[in-house]
């Protein structure tokens, strides 16, 4: 199928010009992990500044707003988050670095948004909350900031394994009319220009992340509609199986990177 | 998100000391030139346009602010330590709102 290869070569090759591969070599410390490079590792040193200072980083904004709602009772069991697993630092160490985990009462996956969801309908009675709302983005943000530094290690096999190949396969497959595959930018690509983009391995360790282009903090589940967009691929819909499948892809893939929700991004 | 002023200055400074202050207000920052996608029509501006800062009730700080500006606008300045005194930091939106905050600087 020769116009396919063309017309990713033709993208390509508006990034080569400006490309240029300066962070080869580079000593990346906790940022890389063999091969895997953080998001963090392509982006300017501005940007990489705002993250290294919690103050700067506009997304504990969030952060904090998830610690307040952590111990706020709401719901017809007149419970918070707090009444169950008390002291986050504690209870919720490591769910950010081995989500998402297979629910045997679901038969399927589920990620950190949609556990906080059920301890919310289930456990508490109160409603859930909306995927992308500034509440549920900064309770997550705030469980996953609990494992910060933790390697990413989630578990693939037993239950999960099917799942995992479901991602794994999503994660290969060609779509939309550019007809790309996740790999094809980000195995294929990285280092590379593509518009005013530097191309990362798209590894999903600082999500949810505040993207100056968002100007706000967006879910990993965003960031995967963004890149089917661009590709003019029909977006899943935020916590579809289909994403919850990919995010377990994308999690083994940075395995051994730290988690550092919430990071910044351009 | 509401909006939410967030501050942070040293615990103890030395007299004559230079110090750091940074500031940062949650804000959307709504720069007046973005369409609403529904309807066409023009989103009014809605920013914060004005930080002053006094520091024992002397102005030490104060910065305009335009459209460019983004969103969660973080700010930072130094400033010399005289006495233990209040520090006040007043932001002011568009609609004429005064988001106000306090912090202590402890000067040994
Ligand atoms: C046409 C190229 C392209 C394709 C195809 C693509 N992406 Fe991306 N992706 C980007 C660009 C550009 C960015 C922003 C810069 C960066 O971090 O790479 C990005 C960013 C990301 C990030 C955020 C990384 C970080 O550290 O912030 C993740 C995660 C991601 N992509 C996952 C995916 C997944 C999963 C797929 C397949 C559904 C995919 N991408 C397909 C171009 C692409
Ligand atoms: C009535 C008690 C109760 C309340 C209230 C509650 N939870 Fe839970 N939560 C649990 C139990 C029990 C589990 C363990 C479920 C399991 O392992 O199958 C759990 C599991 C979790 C997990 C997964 C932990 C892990 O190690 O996998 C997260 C994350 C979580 N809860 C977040 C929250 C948040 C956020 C709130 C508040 C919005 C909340 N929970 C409110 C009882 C509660």
């Amino acid at each position: 199928m020769r116009y396919k290869s063309l017309t990713i070569t033709s993208i390509f090759v508006l990034m080569a010009g400006v490309a240029g591969t300066a962070f080869t070599g580079e000593n990346w410390g906790k940022y890389a992990a063999g091969e895997k490079r953080s998001g963090y590792t392509f982006m300017t040193p501005e940007t990489r500044a705002m993250q290294d200072d919690d103050f700067a980083n506009p997304a504990f904004l969030w952060v904090e707003q998830g610690q307040e709602l952590w111990s706020k009772v709401e719901g017809e069991a007149g419970k918070s988050c707090a009444s169950c697993h008390g002291d986050a630092d504690k209870s919720m160490k490591g769910v950010g670095a081995t989500y998402p985990v297979y629910a045997k009462e679901l038969g399927k996956l589920i990620n950190v948004e949609q556990r906080i969801n059920q301890c919310r309908t289930e456990r508490m009675k109160a409603k859930p909350w909306k995927y992308e709302s500034s509440q549920l983005l900064g309770m997550t943000a705030y469980v996953k900031n609990q494992s910060r530094g933790m390697p990413v290690n989630p578990k693939i096999d037993g239950a999960a394994a099917s799942f995992f190949e479901r991602g794994k396969a999503f994660y290969n497959q060609r779509r939309g009319q550019l007809d790309m595959a996740c790999m094809n930018c980000h195995v294929q690509h990285p280092g590379k220009m593509i518009r005013a983009n530097r191309l990362s391995q798209g590894q999903p360790n600082a999500f949810p992340l505040y993207r100056l282009k968002w100007q706000k903090l967006g879910s990993l589940h965003r960031r995967f509609r963004g890149c089917n967009k661009q590709v003019r691929a029909e977006p899943y819909p935020f916590g579809s199986d289909e994403y919850v499948n990919l995010e377990l892809y994308v999690m083994w893939r940075a395995r051994g990177l730290p988690v550092e929700a919430p990071g910044v991004r351009m | 998100m509401a909006t939410k002023p967030r501050v942070k200055v040293p615990q103890q400074v030395k007299k004559g000391e230079v110090f750091e202050v940074k500031t940062l207000i949650s804000h959307k920052m709504e720069t007046g030139l973005r369409k609403d996608k529904k309807t066409g029509a023009l989103i009014p501006r809605k920013i914060i346009n004005k930080l002053i800062v006094k520091y024992d009730g002397r102005e030490v700080f104060k910065a305009d602010f335009h459209p460019a500006i983004s969103a969660n606008p973080y700010m930072s300045f130094f400033t010399k330590a005289t006495k233990s005194a209040d520090m006040e930091f007043t932001w002011v939106d568009d609609d004429g709102t005064e988001y106000k905050h306090t912090a202590k600087i402890n000067v040994n």
